[in-house]
């Protein structure tokens, strides 16, 4: 076990947490349904779905619509209200602490942004001509949109931003937000994902990829990570937000705090812009960085949240990658992909993931992986397969929880999370 | 040709459609900006709307003199007329 006395003004801590996902419309909600293995994944009952090769998807459990205001929401595209209830939850859960507004930053991502308001004007235009086109569309579908909002909301002006890595966004999200409180042009950070864009268009064009599942006549059972018989992501929506800042400020406030940020790790494949590397090199890398930038060693890793996307190729790529990453000491590691439950929540992947890893330390819990009934041979790890598993006492001391998230473009991010005492 | 109480009433659904200004709010003294605190994104929303509902025309040239809801309901009446 390393030891890496960091001082409380050099450590980064999560002190505040929020998540609007397809298992629950808050993070009790969320945590128990990750926990208890309850899929997310429903058909998707609207009449255009019956032409798509696809017809399901991992909606969020509660619809933004029911949590905001009326007319709050109608200003708003669904990744910036998806992005909103989240932070609102995490920014209460931290204290909603009376801060210098100068030095409370944002960093929420998206994967794709605002394309339901885009789709949805560009219907408008065509039925009713330019005129129509609502005034706020602009605000709506730009990417830093949702960060944007939730700056607003919270008065921050310490610099508002939105990382796009298509689906390694949310975790890159987190990363900056670290980067700016280690820098320091930040003393809080709030930091996240975002994403909403279920309609026939995204749809089509990832099942044009071959990328989704097509397992139509059974949707909570599409998403089997590292299963035999996995054929694709499952597309999803909503979002997660962390509120995170140094110990020292922490501890000022007299805030709880529910783990450490430790480290991240960011590399590119360099290879293709839509497969990954077959040996995973790219993602191999962006661990070992992130292991490194936390003071850890491989053998501090009890966890690791998988990018674990369920297609054929990524799945055995990452799995290779953690053995080359961590070596002998992979053995020793419980890796899961809640994506199993999720689907693939692209741009908010990464901050959800940050979320389990975190609540994962945090209660000594890991969630399964569900739907895996027969482990691909290629994939040699120790998969949280079927129901939560317990972190034992005597690994919890800097025991580290590693979240990969890869994305499109060939970019790959590792966030390494430790334990607090 | 609607009256000016139609108007009013009208332009005052659009309001609380766009802003989620009560609709008792809306009166002939009250200034869109700073009493309704309708910014210039959403008056482009409520312009839009009352052409549609009162089928004028409201050039975004004349848009800059309604200061008041009774300014708006006078332009629309003469409009309309």
């Amino acid at each position: 076990m390393s030891t890496t006395p960091r001082s409380d003004a050099q450590t980064v801590v999560v002190t505040g947490i929020g998540a609007t996902t397809p298992i629950g419309g808050d993070v009790a909600s969320t945590w128990d349904g990750l926990l208890a293995g309850r899929s997310g994944v429903r058909s998707l009952t609207e009449e255009w779905a019956s032409e798509l090769p696809v017809q399901f998807a991992a909606r969020v459990a509660v619809d933004p619509a029911d949590v905001l205001d009326r007319v709050e929401a109608r200003k708003l595209d669904r990744t910036q209200q998806l992005a909103l209830v989240a932070a609102r939850e995490a920014w209460a859960d931290a204290g909603a602490p009376d801060v210098d507004r100068e030095r409370l930053g944002v960093s929420i991502a998206t994967g794709i942004g605002g394309a339901l308001t885009l789709l949805g004007q560009w219907d408008i235009y065509r039925e009713s001509g330019p005129r129509r086109v609502s005034p706020h569309t602009i605000p709506m579908l730009m990417p830093n949109g949702p960060a944007a909002v939730v700056g607003l909301e919270l008065s921050a002006r310490a610099g508002v931003h939105t990382p796009v890595s298509a689906c390694a966004s949310g975790a890159e999200a987190v990363a900056q937000g670290l980067t700016m409180i280690r820098s320091g042009r930040a003393d809080m950070v709030v930091v996240g994902g975002t994403e909403a864009c279920i309609h026939p268009l995204p749809l089509a064009a990832f099942a044009a990829m071959r990328a989704l599942s097509k397992r139509n006549d059974d949707p909570p059972a599409a998403s089997r990570p590292w299963d035999t018989a996995r054929d694709g992501f499952v597309f999803g929506e909503g979002a997660a937000v962390l509120v995170i800042e140094t110990a020292e400020h922490a501890k000022a406030r007299g805030a709880k705090i529910y783990g450490e940020v430790a480290g991240a790790g960011i590399t590119a494949d360099g290879h293709h812009i839509a497969q990954p590397d077959p040996e995973g090199k790219g993602a191999t890398r962006a661990m070992r960085a992130a292991l490194v930038d936390a003071g850890a060693e491989p053998s501090d890793v009890v966890h690791i949240n998988a990018h674990g996307t369920s297609t054929p190729q990524g799945d055995v790529a990452e799995a290779l990658a953690i053995r080359n990453a961590l070596g002998e000491d992979a053995a020793n590691v419980a890796v899961t992909s809640t994506k199993s439950m999720t689907g693939h929540l692209l741009g908010a992947a990464g901050a959800v993931e940050s979320l389990a890893c975190i609540m994962a330390l945090h209660d000594q819990l890991m969630p399964p992986t569900i739907n895996l009934e027969n482990l691909d041979p290629e994939v040699q790890l120790d998969i949280v397969s079927g129901q939560a598993r317990k972190i034992e006492d005597d690994r919890l001391p800097g025991a580290i929880a590693l979240n990969n998230s890869f994305g499109f473009g060939g970019h790959n991010v590792a966030l390494a999370f430790r334990s607090y005492p | 040709m609607a009256d000016q109480q139609e108007i009013l009433s009208g332009l005052a659904e659009i309001v609380n459609e766009v802003a989620g200004v009560p609709v008792d709010s809306v009166q002939l003294d009250k200034a869109f900006t700073d009493d309704l605190d309708i910014d210039s994104l959403s008056m482009v929303e409520v312009v839009v709307a009352a052409e549609e509902k009162f089928s004028v025309k409201i050039p975004d040239d004349d848009v800059k003199d309604l200061r008041t809801v009774g300014d708006a309901v006078t332009y629309i009446a003469q409009a309309g007329a």
